[in-house]
């Protein structure tokens, strides 16, 4: 998987925490919360998307990386580099 | 096979905990004794009419795009558009005393002009208490210290007219106790009535309900209709399964009850030596409906919502006759922005009454005080509204009795018990509750609690 596509998933998977939000103008190193309005229950949700689509355990201590999307696709992206993108 | 969680109740909160496990694809399955959903908040049908119960409208109204809000959390938590809820917002509601009145929206600041006009000398201590209210956090849910709500509006404001006149609505939509208020349950329900506000889904409590069921089943859940639990069967203080009345046994890993703390306690097997105390709730209405001939507004009912009392001071608990004529709520479910009118005028009109009283009466006599007393509560609404027993084509009323029939809540307590179980746990180790008893109250309040008791301890 490439960035781009790490960074895809994230963008799915946000779309579908908020169906409302507008995240096509997401800017990658600001805090997601700060622009879409997260709280901590969308960040267990997203942990839990990220789990159920493709097998990965994100640690409550690592919950941090995941503040901006910049940090998602860092983090991510080792743990999806030899997934196919066919399950998201 | 065994069940990741069965979940007792397809009312609001066992509905949202059956979405929330099923969307992380836990083996789900929501049992529910009564063959149609909803629990507290329902509907039924009588003469081709559907008629909601429970609430008369939606509280804490947000419009869309506020999203930290609770209806935005639930909205978000459950993956629904605003837009699928289709709000219809509330024209004006009023609470009104006998010797004053005041008028609120779903604008916060409409309603402290209103206050400033009627009680000039208590404006300042009103928006301290405001102030107060914004900045508490209710949601905690920690057990703190107990905070009774009168000391401290009593701290703000020194007119007890002004405060009974607050207690008046946010009692009536969501107060499990007698006399007075937990500060945290006054302060929820004062930011979702008087800061966030009223509005109704077109199609009513049915549409929700049906949208909210279908999202679960979509996801995978199972939902068993019209068949109770019997027995929840947990021997060294661990749930393995549940019975249900028609016998069959389902094995499951958890289980999150709705059916109420003391209720769910009362259907372990073997019994629980040890159940603590808790007190059952005592607080419940009569309602009456009225289909009516012409829109509410022609017949002088242009209010959303009216609290009313008829006496100076108002007095919130268990009544010593059958139900409390001096106080009450009338909800006229047209006043509010449909998108097109409702097909006919609906009134519908609350007090205060007693489950002992009408538990007591023998049948025939309980068809005869019904009549009786819905009687004696319209003469006391038209002490000061006008009259319209002439335009009435369809009544039906229901009664603690019914509500604790249709619900198997004990007492047909609406808001549960006083005493909330704000962590939701049992002395059973994987018996957990939510709804009424868990401490978030009405509508959207119920739906919260099944989320967050779903994240608490069954999603971790």
């Amino acid at each position: 998987m490439t960035i781009e596509e790490v960074r895809q998933i994230i963008l799915n998977i946000l779309a579908d925490i908020a169906p409302d939000e507008d995240i096509s103008s997401i800017d990658d190193n600001t805090k997601l919360r700060d622009q879409i309005d997260l709280d901590s229950m969308d960040f267990l949700d997203i942990v839990m998307e990220l789990r159920k689509r493709f097998n990965i355990e994100v640690p409550e201590k690592d919950y941090e990386h995941l503040a901006t999307m910049a940090g998602c696709v860092s983090y991510l992206t080792p743990l999806l580099k030899n997934r196919p993108l066919a399950s998201s | 096979m065994r069940y990741d969680t069965i979940v007792i109740g397809a009312g609001l909160s066992g509905l949202a905990a059956g979405i929330r496990l099923a969307m992380f694809d836990k083996k789900v399955c929501i049992v529910e004794k009564h063959v149609e959903l909803g629990g507290l908040n329902s509907f039924y049908v009588r003469k081709n009419r559907t008629f909601d119960v429970g609430l008369h409208a939606m509280t804490n109204f947000t419009a869309k795009g506020v999203r930290s809000s609770p209806l935005g959390k639930l909205l978000k938590q459950l993956r629904f558009s605003h837009d699928d809820f289709r709000l219809c917002q509330q024209e004006i509601s009023e609470v009104r005393f006998p010797e004053k009145s005041f008028r609120f929206t779903n604008d916060f600041e409409f309603m402290r002009q209103e206050v400033a006009e009627q009680f000039p000398d208590q404006i300042d201590g009103f928006n301290k208490l405001a102030e107060k209210i914004l900045a508490f956090d209710e949601l905690n849910l920690d057990d703190g210290e107990r905070l009774l709500s009168q000391p401290v509006l009593e701290s703000f404001i020194s007119d007890p007219v002004l405060i009974d006149m607050l207690f008046c609505p946010l009692m009536y939509y969501g107060n499990a106790r007698e006399g007075d208020m937990d500060f945290y349950q006054f302060v929820i329900m004062f930011k979702s009535i008087f800061i966030e506000g009223f509005s109704k889904p077109e199609g009513g409590m049915h549409y929700i309900l049906h949208l909210m069921a279908e999202r679960f089943k979509e996801l995978g859940g199972e939902l068993k209709m019209g068949n109770g639990v019997k027995t929840i069967n947990a021997s060294a203080g661990t749930v393995g399964s549940v019975t249900l009345e028609n016998e069959e046994e389902l094995d499951t890993v958890a289980v999150l009850s709705s059916m109420g703390y003391v209720e769910t306690l009362n259907r372990c097997q073997p019994e629980l030596a040890e159940t603590g105390t808790c007190e059952t709730g005592q607080v419940s209405f009569m309602e009456s409906l009225f289909v009516v001939d012409k829109e509410p507004r022609e017949l002088g009912y242009d209010r959303s919502i009216v609290f009313f009392s008829t006496q100076p001071r108002f007095n919130y608990k268990v009544p010593a006759d059958l139900i409390d004529i001096s106080s009450g709520v009338l909800c006229c479910s047209n006043n509010f922005k449909y998108p097109k009118p409702l097909e006919e005028g609906l009134i519908r009109l609350t007090n205060l009454a007693s489950f002992d009283k009408w538990d007591s009466l023998p049948r025939k006599d309980y068809i005869a005080a019904k009549k009786e007393w819905r009687g004696r509560a319209l003469e006391e609404l038209f002490t000061f509204s006008p009259d319209f027993r002439d335009n009435v084509v369809f009544l039906d009323s229901f009664t603690p009795k019914t509500i604790k029939r249709y619900t198997g809540h004990i007492n047909g307590a609406v808001y549960g018990s006083p005493e909330k179980i704000k962590n939701g746990k049992t002395p059973v180790k994987n018996l957990y509750i939510c709804g009424t008893d868990q401490g978030f109250l009405g509508i959207i309040g119920a739906t919260l609690s099944g989320i967050s008791m779903a994240n608490l301890h069954l999603l971790r």
